[in-house]
């Protein structure tokens, strides 16, 4: 093999290992405080969802698609 | 060649990461590890051995928890002297957090902290609230997922004068 593809090599995957290692984490169940915050709620703001979903469904002739996973408390 | 080894190697290393981040959750059947050995803060019951034995995590962020003391409450004061013992493990990362929660929501039973949280990654438990229902020999017997309300304490109830008979 050539000296510069094992270098290449080497590189990628230490390039992988970094970003499985370090880069992302999983929030634990017990972790939720923050998320689990009356803020974080999509929903917290009926009058405000419905305005920007008129205005989305207007533009696009198109609605839904906004739900996000990951948010709220996770309990039960 | 040179992908293959690549692809190789990629699979190596998110093996290497699944393995080092999974942690191993507690089953039906094992033996659920020595509360003494977690620098808990609060004081544990003295003796656990040959009793049933309800570990419960809970926090003080966390809806169906607050719903469930009540009903731990009622568990403590129907079978505590028929031998059952209720260790709640708070998992609150602030102190004052779980105080003020049990200003409001007075618990008859052991409230302990777990302030490194590593009981509850030992545990690996799924959602808050979990618990663990141990017969008297320290085995899980038992898994609850969450609180259900009148659902989930007529199972603890039926849980545990299963495991008290024997």
């Amino acid at each position: 093999m050539h000296p510069f593809q094992r270098k290449l090599i080497l590189l990628a995957a230490l390039a992988v290992i970094i970003g499985t290692q370090t880069g992302c984490d999983t929030v634990k169940p017990w972790q939720r405080k923050t998320l689990a915050d009356y803020t974080m709620r999509g929903d917290r703001d009926p009058l405000g969802d419905g305005i920007t979903d008129h205005i989305f469904f207007s533009r696009e002739m198109a609605s839904g698609g906004k739900g996000v996973g990951g948010g709220g408390c996770g309990c039960n | 060649m040179n992908t293959s080894l690549l692809k190789k190697l990629t699979s190596a290393a998110l093996l290497a990461g699944t393995i080092l981040t999974a942690q191993a959750a507690l089953k039906v059947g094992d033996d659920f590890p020595d509360l003494a050995g977690f620098k808990l803060d609060g004081k544990l019951p003295d003796a656990l051995k040959g009793k049933v034995v309800i570990v419960d995590f809970w926090a003080s962020w966390c809806g169906p928890c607050k719903e469930s003391f009540p009903a731990m409450n009622d568990l403590q004061k129907t079978y505590a002297d028929k031998g059952l013992v209720i260790v709640a493990v708070n998992e609150d990362e602030e102190k004052s957090d779980m105080q003020d929660f049990l200003k409001d929501n007075a618990a008859t039973f052991t409230v302990v902290r777990d302030a490194e949280q590593k009981l509850v990654g030992v545990a690996g438990i799924q959602t808050m609230p979990s618990s663990f229902v141990l017969d008297d020999t320290g085995k899980v017997r038992f898994i609850h997922s969450g609180f259900h309300g009148a659902e989930t304490r007529k199972e603890y109830g039926q849980q545990i004068e299963s495991l008290l008979k024997k």
